[in-house]
């Protein structure tokens, strides 16, 4: 596992939608990478025939009966958003918006 | 430190008896917080008028002679990433600043089933990151022992309330020791379920594999029943286990004659352990032998990985379940010329460092080239974690170790160093990582006189012979950290 780069931190920062100041990307650099080093403790354990757990618990496929029930009213779940219109949320223009 | 020491069962009984109005116990609370937290800092917000109207309610059902439920009139503590209908739950996040959530978590309707009164949103590490509260958007909790020492965390704020006799009972989350660390370094019980055990609809996300709420007390026999009220199957989660929970306060009375107890070598020797801490661990657990039980040391070498793979898991998660903030539906919104602007001004102002730090560990740990040396390696790591833990469990029904490395530590102390911090951890990771039951319960004090907590694991669905074995280190203990 190579140290995590300024670069790299700059990068995570963006997909994270982040905007960090280049003080703060020195510090996350700094500090992001004394915790993978920190995790560089299983580097020599082999678990390549060790299946992957996601979840504690072996829970599989739950579905319930396909009926309607009851929701949240529309107007109440509205009311928490910061902008709506005709009953739909709404957002700034999205074109524009550099990748 | 002078607070209610009185049981929430014996609170109850007397309500239930009509003996004690509802009405006086809220009252009494309510004056206990007035002179007491302005320098503790526990909630985020007190319900005073709606506590006092629950109250009625329940004197009223008494009055009627109707069974007004098990936690009548004890008034709770609700650690505020617990969502209440209409009333503002924060997370202490400037992102979720006045929002007021449109339905309430399945834990609050049991809760007032069971005829218990909510009493006020308590304060936590940001989205529950962290472990001293010195995380929260709106300031640290104090330890009500020492306000001079964080309360531990993330549920510092559910821990500090039930020490200072704010609250009768609190719940918080636990997703690597949330609530077992805050409840050892304030001196009170924190258990956390097997995972699945009680509904997490309506708890906010964090580590959705990880998360899991659970009961804060000033007993081992108050968790109990504060367990059973809030455990269940619930539809509403799709984790929730279906098998029905079975009456653990029954088993409290049963001993340890014969429990088989094994002493987690690695968690005694932990980074970071202190002596004195382990001097109590070790004096629980000669209680323990005491008793009856069947002591041996066991050694679980895998969890000597439990920071690694908790602190790939866990960031990775949070940064999935937290892309939801992006000021559309609700919270904070920083308004921008476009919406990709706006969703980047809104999450920066709205986050605080560490989830920012959370966010970018794991949206690091999930990126391509990354995901298989990182979060791919962890989970397989996880499944070594659990094989070990499900082996020692052949041999032993219970097992024990410290809570936490130390008491509760000073403002600042920790904060320079984001490792040092997840250290904390390193006693409760384990117990997450394998969904596995857990339960903190103090033990005396350390050498600078503050509670230190003892923990208790056990595997899935352990919960009746994990709290036997609390019983049994409660029934021993030396005395609350102010007695030492």
């Amino acid at each position: 596992m190579a140290q995590i780069t300024r670069d790299e931190v700059a990068h995570v920062a963006r997909l994270a939608r982040l905007l960090l100041t280049d003080e703060e990307i020195d510090t996350f650099t700094e500090q992001l990478g004394k915790v993978l080093d920190h995790a560089r403790d299983v580097e020599a354990l082999d678990v390549a025939d060790v299946p992957p757990t996601a979840h504690p618990y072996p829970l599989v496929n739950v579905v319930r009966p396909d009926e309607e029930v009851p929701c949240l009213d529309r107007d109440v779940v509205l009311a928490g958003a910061p902008d709506t219109e005709g009953g739909l949320f709404r957002v700034p223009p999205v074109l524009g918006d550099a990748p | 430190m002078t607070a209610p020491a009185q049981s929430a069962l014996d609170i109850a009984a007397e309500v239930r008896s009509g003996e004690r109005p509802a009405g006086d116990v809220v009252d009494e609370h309510l004056a206990a917080i007035e002179a007491r937290e302005h320098e503790i800092h526990a909630f985020n917000l007190v319900l005073a008028d709606q506590a006092r109207e629950a109250a009625v309610a329940i004197d009223r059902r008494v009055a009627a002679g109707e069974d007004p439920g098990p936690l009548a009139g004890v008034p709770v503590a609700l650690k505020d990433n617990i969502c209440t209908e209409g009333i503002p739950t924060t997370c202490s996040s400037r992102i979720l600043e006045g929002w007021r959530p449109p339905y309430a978590a399945t834990v609050v309707e049991r809760l007032a089933e069971a005829g218990a009164i909510v009493i006020g949103k308590t304060n936590l590490d940001e989205f529950a990151m962290g472990s001293s509260t010195e995380n929260s958007a709106f300031g640290p909790t104090r330890n009500p022992h020492d306000t001079t020492r964080v309360p531990g965390g993330s549920s510092g704020g559910s821990a500090a309330a039930v020490a200072a006799g704010f609250a009768g009972l609190a719940l918080g989350s636990d997703t690597g020791g949330s609530i077992r660390q805050p409840a050892a370094l304030c001196g009170v019980v924190g258990m956390k379920p097997t995972y699945g055990r009680v509904s997490r609809y309506g708890l906010v996300a964090f580590a959705s594999s990880l998360d899991q709420i659970g009961p804060l007390s000033r007993s081992v026999a108050d968790a109990a029943a504060l367990y059973e009220a809030i455990a269940g199957h619930d539809p509403r989660d799709t984790t929730s286990i279906p098998e029905r929970v079975g009456d653990v306060s029954a088993a409290l009375a049963e001993g340890v004659a014969g429990l088989r107890v094994g002493v987690v070598t690695e968690l005694c020797e932990a980074e970071g352990i202190q002596a004195d801490v382990l001097a109590r661990v070790r004096q629980a657990i000669d209680a323990l032998e005491h008793a009856g039980a069947k002591v041996e040391d066991v050694s679980v070498p895998a969890v000597v990985y439990g920071l690694t793979a908790y602190y790939l898991i866990n960031p990775a998660e949070a940064s999935s379940n937290l892309a939801r903030y992006d000021g559309v539906r609700y919270g904070l919104r920083v308004d921008a010329p476009t919406t990709g602007e706006m969703y980047d001004r809104t999450r920066t102002a709205g986050f605080g460092a560490e989830v920012e730090r959370r966010i970018m560990l794991g949206t690091y740990a999930l990126s391509a080239g990354y995901y298989d040396a990182f979060y791919g390696k962890a989970q397989r790591v996880r499944t070594l974690i659990i094989r070990d833990l499900d082996a020692a469990y052949e041999r032993f029904d219970v097992l024990v170790g410290p809570t936490a490395p130390s008491t509760a530590f000073p403002f600042g102390a920790k904060t320079a160093d984001p490792l040092t911090m997840y250290l904390n951890d390193v006693c409760t990771i384990p117990s997450n990582l394998s969904g596995h039951p857990a339960i903190s319960v103090p033990f005396g004090a350390g050498d600078d006189g503050l509670p230190v907590g003892v923990q208790v694991m056990a595997p899935a669905l352990g919960e009746a012979t994990m709290f036997r074995a609390a019983a049994a280190i409660e029934a021993a203990a030396p005395g609350g950290g102010d007695d030492a």
